[in-house]
């Protein structure tokens, strides 16, 4: 990389040795992807590590250093959710023994570490950063040091801000730095399609098999996504930004995708339409026999695979607040359908607490808690990866979460029949 | 019969002379990982579901081969944890480039834990086809992989 001479004496330790370290990881990052220079970062910054696990010492002792060394981010930044919610998720005495003295022993300690160097605020805790009523929004051509995967994705196809998929770590040392290596989705040619994907399906697909199918086909490469308009319309309304949202979350955990275009709807392509396609495009199909074939591939880890659930989470990524009116109403059709006025599984439906403290004026609030659901803003992901929780027949409707837990995968319509008792 | 040998390019050098594991699709890093370091497990067992080529597999000490990895962008994160914590499979031999989240675990762990781990990509696509799990390679510092007898 080539380096301003600003960046050069940071490099050889005129900002102090930590700066220095950071400085020389980001170089080696950027000169292994054949970046020429750094870029700064336009906006605030978040970051994917919420989670105080005790054995991420690598962290906390960084965290220290950064801290020692007086760095801030000159951006504040928001963090993915916290992996604890006594309140709202409760749990026996050995679950909570097991998180608070074991797993997650250091959360307490790492929170305070990210109030030094720049953390936003006390609601900062969400992987929907993005979402209005949170307000970490980049906009169209924002230069990011982001991480989590699902927030990635989401910036750089749905807002058409810049961000290479960067790893936890990276993130911090980025937003500290205010700059990044500029290379892959960095630049306009990172950008441009590898994969036509066409949507041949009779109606709007399920969003979490869609991106399954697509991540799983693509990879880290970039879709052009033709036929989704036909159902999504050309204008990103807060339904479709809602749909967008858990897409691309299962684009990027079953697969790697940190980017992808739907004609006529997401920003870049509306601009610049099939100019975005590379020389030599690989296609897809994806009829609704692929996307049953998908579904059907999934494999249940449950010890017992008839099991009863007995827990389920809807919610990751974090609903939106429209998510959250649909859900209420769905599960109201359902729970009278079944002629019950309580859900019969035990669930939590996880959103940001900025969406959760407006969810909470609403009368459809109310509702859904007589309904005996719970609303948290827990990383539903980081609860059932533990141990204890990791043997329990829990069921969601994520795809994220399916991947990272022994959780089973159900579609919308399925989850909404089993916690409603729905014969 | 000629053996047969891989260049690719060097990110992190080093020697080694053992095992492979092959996964033929993309690794999953926190879905492969996570379950023997959280643990604190003294060697990684392979725990994504999805992933039959390294699911139940000693991955510490060995030698994998994958295309690249995928999933969570903690994956980075993971890697120089393993690493820390000395459980990290010995080389990381990508067919591929090297994906943005390996790379970052593999810098962080050399930069920040002292890590050994080898790391070398673009050993083209023959290498998942020709080297299946449990053949003994070598790895020199020149970022040649060949598979042994």
């Amino acid at each position: 990389m080539k380096l301003t001479k600003e960046e050069k004496e940071i490099l050889n330790g005129a900002q102090g040795q930590t700066k220095a370290k950071i400085m020389k990881t980001l170089v080696e990052f950027g000169d292994l992807f054949g970046a020429e220079k750094f870029v700064p970062v336009t906006t605030n910054g978040h970051l994917v590590t919420s989670f105080g696990i005790g054995l991420l010492k690598p962290v906390y002792r960084i965290m220290d250093e950064i801290i020692d060394a007086g760095l801030k981010t000159p951006y504040p930044f928001t963090v993915d959710p916290r992996p604890i919610d006594y309140k709202n998720v409760k749990c026996g005495l050995l679950n909570k023994l097991v998180f608070s003295k074991i797993m997650y022993s250091q959360q307490s300690h790492y929170e305070q570490q990210l109030s030094k160097i720049g953390l936003k605020n006390k609601n900062a805790f969400t992987c929907t950063c993005y979402l209005d009523e949170v307000g970490n929004t980049p906009k169209y051509g924002d230069v990011l040091s982001w991480a989590e995967s699902s927030a990635v994705v989401f910036a750089n196809s749905v807002l058409g801000a810049r961000c290479n998929r960067n790893s936890g770590m990276l993130d911090i040392f980025g937003a500290l730095l205010g700059k990044v290596p500029k290379f892959g989705l960095l630049t306009d040619e990172g950008r441009k399609a590898d994969w036509v994907i066409e949507i041949k399906t009779k109606k709007l697909p399920e969003a979490q098999i869609l991106g399954s199918a697509i991540g799983m086909k693509v990879m880290e490469q970039v879709p052009y996504i033709v036929g989704l308009d036909k159902f999504l319309g050309s204008e990103l309304t807060d339904d479709v930004i809602s749909y967008l949202k858990d897409f691309g979350a299962a684009t990027a955990s079953n697969g790697a995708v940190g980017l992808y275009h739907i004609e006529n709807l997401t920003p870049e392509a509306k601009k610049l339409k099939q100019k975005l396609l590379k020389d030599k495009v690989k296609k897809y199909v994806i009829d609704d026999k692929e996307l049953e074939r998908v579904y059907k591939s999934y494999p249940v880890m449950w010890k017992n695979k008839d099991a009863k659930p007995t827990l389920c989470f809807i919610g990751c990524p974090h609903l939106s607040f429209n998510q959250l009116i649909d859900w209420t109403k769905k599960l109201q059709q359902n729970l009278k359908e079944a002629k019950r006025k309580k859900v019969c599984v035990r669930t939590v439906m996880t959103a940001a607490p900025d969406v959760v403290e407006k969810f909470k004026q609403m009368q459809e609030y109310a509702l859904l808690i007589k309904m005996g659901v719970k609303l948290s803003s827990i990383c539903p992901l980081m609860y059932t990866n533990n141990p204890i929780a990791g043997g329990k027949p829990i069921i969601t409707n994520s795809n994220k979460l399916r991947t990272y837990s022994k959780s089973r995968y159900y579609k919308d319509d399925e989850i909404a029949k089993i916690i409603c008792g729905v014969k | 019969m000629a053996k047969k040998v891989f260049k690719g390019r060097v990110i992190c050098p080093g020697e080694y002379l053992g095992e492979a594991v092959v996964s033929r699709q993309g690794l999953n890093t926190l879905a492969t990982f996570q379950k023997s370091a959280l643990k604190n497990a003294k060697q990684i067992i392979g725990s994504d579901q999805n992933n039959p080529d390294v699911y139940g597999k000693n991955l510490t000490g060995i030698a994998l081969v994958l295309p690249q990895t995928i999933g969570s962008t903690t994956g980075g994160l993971v890697i120089q944890t393993i690493c820390q914590m000395g459980i990290n499979p010995a080389a990381l031999l990508f067919s591929e480039e090297i994906d943005s989240l390996a790379a970052s675990g593999v810098i962080l762990a050399k930069n920040w834990e002292n890590s050994k781990i080898i790391a070398i990509d673009k050993l083209g696509k023959n290498i998942l086809k020709d080297i299946k799990t449990g053949d003994k390679i070598s790895i020199s510092q020149d970022g040649v992989v060949t598979l042994l007898d």
